[in-house]
Formats: C-alpha cells, structure tokens, sequence
C-alpha cells in the first residue's frame, strides 16, 4: 500500500514541476487533469484497504471531476475563446522553476514545524500539499491569462484536498459532496466567465482589465 | 418541521424563477419568497430542533443574522420589483463610454437573488464548519450573475475579480478547517467531527499550534468575503459595477455572513484558551480595515465606491468589536442591524441618484434635494446615520464600542479608531453635502415624481434605525444581552 501512495506523491511532484514549465494551454490541462485525478487516489491510499464506501464513492467523485469533467469544461472555454494557445507568463519559465524549487524547499521546511503525530502517513503528506498549493498561488499570480489563473486555483484546491486527505472522511458525508459540488460549480461559473470576457475583450489577459480603480485620470474631470 | 418546509419553498421558486417567461409574475414571486423568508424566520424564534443529522440548526446568534438577512431581503425585495419595471430591456447606452449594452436576461436575475437568499440562509443555519464553508462558497457563486447584470465590460472586470479574489480566499478557509481537524487529531484524539457544539465545549484537548494557525486561515479566508482590508480588493469594484439593490445585499447581508463565519471560529478559539490570540488579531485586521477605509473615502470621485469603502469600515468596526471581548458583543450585534440597515438604505438611494443623473461621479452630481426631494432627503439622512451621528442607531452601537474599548483597556486602538471614524465623517459630509445640495445642472425634463417602490423600502430602513437611536424595545434588548453571553458560553 505504502508504495502506490509513494508512487502517486511522486506523480505529484513531478506534474507540479511539468505545470510550471508548459507553455502550451492544452497540455497544461491535461498536466492539472493528471494531477486532480493523482490527488483523488491518493485519498484512497491514505486509508488503505479494505475501502470503506464513503471514502471510495468520494474518491470515485473526485477522481471523474478533476480528472475528466473539470478538463472538458475548461477545453471547451479555450475552443471558444479566440485566443491562442500559449501561456503567457510574467515571469519567464526558468524563473518560475527556480521559485517552484525554492517552494518545495520552504514545503519541507513548513513540514518539520507542523508535527502531526498520531497520523504518520499525513505527516509525509503536509509538505506536498504546502507545495502544490504554494505553486497554485503562484501560478495564478504569474500568468497573465484568465484560464491559467482557473488553473492555479485548482491546483490549490489539489493541494488542499491532499491535505485533506487523511482527515475529511471524519467529516459527514454530506459535507464532502456540499463541498466537491461547491468546486465543480465554481469551475463551471468561471468557465462561463472565460467565455463572456473572451468574447467582450477578445482576449482573456487579466493584467489588461484593469479599468476599475480608485484615482482615475484627472484629465477627463470636468 | 416548518423550518425545512419554507426553506424548501423558497429554493423551488428560486428555480422556478429562470423558468417563469411572464415578467410580472416573476416580480411577484420575488416578494412572495422575501416575505416567505420572514414567516421562516419566525419559525426560527421560536424552533431549537436541529435539522439533517445536526447539521443545520439555530442558536441566538443564529437568529440575529437571519431576522437582519430576511428584513434586509424583503426591502430590496420590494425596491428590485420597482427597479426591475423601470429598466428597458432595450440595448442602453452606456454613460461612462457611450457603447452599448444589455443587461442580463431577467428571469436568470431574479433566479439568482433568490438562489443567493436561500445560501446565506443555509450559511447562517449550519452548525457544522465544512457546511459552513460550503453554503459561504455557495453565495460566491449565486452572486457572480447578480454582479454582472448590466453586460459591460467594467462589471465584467469587476465579476472576474469578485470570482478569482473570493475563490481563493475562501479556499484558504478551506484549508483553515482541515487545520481545526488537525488540531483535535494531532494530540491523538479520536474524532475530529467539526460541530460547533462539540468544539465549544471546554473538555477538548487542542494542538494550540495548529488551532492558531487555523484561526489566522478562517480569518483570511472569511476576511477576504467580509472586506477586511487587505483582502477587500474585490470589493469596491464589485459593489460599484453591480445594480444598487445588488450591492445592497452584498454590504447588508453576505458581508454579516462571512463576519458570522469568523465569530464562529472566534467562539472556539476563546473556549481553547486561545481568546487572546485571536482577539489581537481581530483588532489589527478591525483597526486596518478602518485605517484603509478613511484612505480610500477621502477623495473619492464615485459615490458608489465611497460607500463600498464605507462597507469596509463598518465591517472593521465588527471585527474590533469582536475582538475587545464579551463586553462589547452586545454594541456589535446591534451594530450588524443598524449597519445593515443603513447601507441598504443608502445603495437604494444611490440607485436612485445613478437613475437620474446617469453618472457615479461625485463632482457631476449636484442638487439631489431639489431634483429628487425624497432621495435628497434619504441621502442626507443616511449620511448622518452611516457617520455615528445622534440621533441614530449607529451612534449609539458606535459609542458602546467606543466605551467598552476604553473599559478593556485598549486605549491605544479607540485612538485610532477615533481618529478613523472623524476623517471619515469629514470626508463624507464634504461629498454628501455637495452632492445634495446646490443647484441641479441637469436639464429641466418634465419632471416625475420618484416612484413608491423607489424610496419606500429605504425610508422603512431609515425609520428602524432612527427609531433604535433612541428606543430599544426591552424584548430585543433582553434578547441581545442573552445572544451576548451566549457568545461568550456557547451551548
């Protein structure tokens, strides 16, 4: 058991790593689809056999959602948009794996303050989910397309739900799917928004919507 | 049984309301579902059952939020209906670029206010963290369509901004609840339920390094949806592109939904020992929310954004409040309605002022009173309220805070806030004050009277908090002080 867990860490480290120098839009989704359906296994693994239900039928959720649905609908929101198909970056691919470095380091560094001894599989778990979440925000932050920033929120949400893995099956049954359905419908809604800022912009560069501010140009005051 | 009932009602209209192609019916059943909340909210006075395996139920507190939520609803309610026949559904050209727009088709509008009242419903009646967390991300998104109801691209900026801001600030909170989880199981518990009834109890052994670090993730979390500054960047955009009476709910009602949030969590830490801890951290986000606010308003060209920024000091006056401890619990509850109450009242007057003048710019409006004596007059009234002045509400719940400040012993922070809430009133009573009076410049139209439903649901809100300036009935009085103890003693 111990070894599939391993396995799949390894998977996540290394499409954390692939995330961060892909250029192409089209194998970053597949990059992130890997890795949610990576995330939805290991919170298999963590328990072990035999599978209790509730853990399988929520792993089987999150397995399809971030696996298939999650890249479909943001496939469909990149046909749409008429934009092309590269990520554009603010900072430059070797840069963003310098700092992916310097992440995993601070990961493992924040793994060694945050003790949890009673569950020592979660324990070798904390710096990968620090890690993946880290580079979450970082992507959402450095990139300068709408989709990439949908990206790097679920890449975040991947981070958290390794985090999670070990403890959100105590929680009620109902509270696991409220929140899988929270993040299926937000990615749905921000598809939708993809589309409509593709199409009312012709083009989805955030760094470009930036009409909305405080102090506005004095010159168009009367 | 009543409880599920309505609320079941109230999510079916809410779906029903895209389906519905007769606009007048549609306008009905929105009102019919406000005032439908506020029978629920009866029920939920006097009903102490717990709902769907516990996970739903009331406590005192729980009912503050949601009679504040269902009246506040019911106003815009009435104020959206008039709104709603006023606009054309034609392309309109937009004043700030001469382009053209349209707005949102209006079935999938009314669909989302319901859909947005039933989430935060849900949100004040959860008794469990992780449901919590799901209703509060559930608000983000029913809001999204609400926020970019005219279809420009400034409100889909702002939409873009509200969705990705608000995702992952609340993804933090997320992470916030698995860290509480955390912290009952790393000292080797045996369960790690997230009830608040089970986690308020005193006999729970906690992982202090891993509680604090949960309260400072709900407090970023929730504090990105509450407008704690600095994670209110969303805010004023959101609130200036959205219609008022949109803008309306979200200063009125989600922002005391995520403040709810954070009392919850708040509740847990000071049963854990940790009440110190978190209150520090609740004054420092309350004073630089403050501090940020009094910036932004000084200054300010657009009426709507000063008074999202306002939004975002009367929410750092809550979260002050919360920290100072159980002697100022009751000044913030009552604060959450006067708050609510006014603001509503305020957005609804802005609506009224963009309708006419057709610009948010403070400097081209000028001569409310005499344009629009009504909104004039509910325009010079909610800035007096907003600023604390007598003999309003907000003057009262402002000055209890004030006092309870300087019984703690926090001298230092009521200097601030002080200082905070003079430059604010200055700033404000230089634009209000401009803006009503004068000579109007716009051209003489034939003129119409204001519509009812235009400055009714404002001049209702208005009268409620005039009257808590000076009468506190004894039973909402008596109410409050046993909802503040049982804050400080949850169940």
């Amino acid at each position: 058991m111990y070894w599939w867990l391993n396995a799949f860490v390894i998977c996540i480290v290394l499409t954390n790593i692939m995330f961060l120098a892909s250029a192409r839009l089209g194998s970053c989704i597949r990059i992130i689809a890997f890795q949610g359906a990576a995330c939805g296994l290991v919170s298999l693994f963590v328990y072990g056999y035999p599978f209790s239900p509730s853990v399988f039928i929520l792993a089987v959720a999150a397995v399809i959602l971030k696996g298939i649905v999650f890249p479909v609908l943001l496939r469909r929101s990149l046909e749409v948009s008429r934009s092309n198909r590269e990520v554009e970056v603010f900072i430059g691919y070797p840069l963003s794996l310098l700092s992916g470095l310097v992440i995993f380091i601070i990961s493992l560094w924040l793994g060694t303050k945050l003790t949890f001894t009673s569950l020592p599989t979660l324990q070798a778990l904390i710096p990968l989910a620090f890690a993946t979440m880290l580079i979450g925000l970082f992507v959402i932050i450095t990139r300068v397309k709408a989709i990439t920033q949908v990206l790097g929120y679920l890449t975040l949400e991947n981070g958290i739900y390794i985090f999670g893995a070990g403890l959100i099956f105590e929680q009620p049954f109902l509270v696991e799917l409220a929140i899988l359905l929270d993040i299926f419908v937000a990615v749905f809604v921000m598809g939708i928004a993809i589309f409509h800022i593709s199409n009312e912009f012709d083009h989805m560069d955030t760094h470009k919507m930036s009409e909305l501010s405080d102090y506005k140009d004095q010159e168009e005051m009367p | 049984m009543m409880i599920p009932i309505l609320f079941f009602t109230i999510c079916v209209g809410a779906l029903a309301a895209f389906f519905i192609r007769d606009d007048n019916s549609r306008r009905r059943l929105l009102v019919a579902a406000a005032l439908l909340h506020i029978v629920l909210t009866v029920f939920a006075w006097f009903d102490d059952t717990t709902y769907v395996f516990g996970l739903f139920g009331v406590d005192s507190l729980s009912r503050w939020f949601l009679t504040v939520t269902s009246f506040l609803f019911c106003a815009a309610a009435f104020y959206a209906k008039g709104y709603l026949k006023r606009q054309s559904h034609a392309r309109q050209k937009d004043f700030e670029e001469n382009l053209l727009f349209l707005d949102a088709p209006e079935p999938v509008f009314t669909g989302c206010l319901l859909l947005f009242l039933s989430c935060m419903t849900l949100a004040i009646f959860c008794r469990h963290f992780g449901m919590l967390w799901a209703a509060m991300e559930a608000t983000t998104l029913a809001t999204a369509p609400l926020i970019y109801f005219h279809r420009h691209h400034r409100s889909l900026e702002a939409v873009w901004k509200y969705l990705l801001i608000c995702s992952v600030g609340i993804a933090l909170a997320l992470l916030g609840n698995l860290f509480l989880a955390a912290a009952l199981k790393a000292e080797g518990g045996s369960g790690a339920q997230l009830f608040f009834r089970d986690l308020t109890s005193p006999s729970v052994h906690w992982n202090s390094a891993w509680l604090k670090a949960a309260f400072i993730f709900f407090l970023v979390g929730y504090g990105t949806k509450m407008g704690l500054s600095p994670m209110h960047t969303w805010l004023p955009d959101a609130h200036s592109e959205a219609p008022s009476v949109v803008s309306a709910l979200l200063s009125g009602a989600l922002l005391n939904c995520a403040f709810l949030a954070i009392l919850r969590i708040h509740q847990v830490c000071v049963a854990a020992g940790l009440g110190v801890f978190s209150s520090q951290l609740l004054i420092l986000f309350g004073l630089i929310s403050m501090v940020t606010a009094a910036v932004f308003i000084v200054g300010q060209t657009d009426y709507k954004r000063m008074l999202a920024y306002s939004s975002i000091e009367h929410m750092g006056i809550l979260a002050l409040g919360a920290g100072l401890g159980p002697i100022a619990y009751f000044a913030v509850l009552l604060h959450i309605l006067n708050h609510s109450f006014t603001k509503a009242a305020l957005f609804f007057t802005a609506g009224n002022i963009l309708g006419r003048y057709q610009t948010k710019e403070i400097a081209k409006v000028s001569g409310v009173l005499q344009e629009l004596p009504v909104s004039g007059f509910l325009w010079l009234c909610g800035f007096l309220a907003i600023t604390g002045m007598p003999p309003f509400g907000l003057f009262i719940s402002e000055f209890l805070i004030l006092k309870a400040g300087f019984d703690s012993g926090h001298i230092f922070a009521m200097i601030v806030y002080l200082a905070a809430l003079a430059v604010i009133f200055m700033a404000m009573a230089y634009t209000f004050l401009n803006m009503a009076q004068g000579k109007s410049r716009l051209q003489p139209k034939a003129s119409q009277p204001e519509a009812r439903s235009a400055v009714l649901p404002a001049l209702a809100l208005c009268a409620v908090v005039f009257i808590l300036g000076f009468y506190i009935p004894p039973q909402i009085n008596d109410f409050l002080h046993k909802a503040a103890v049982s804050m400080e003693a949850p169940r």
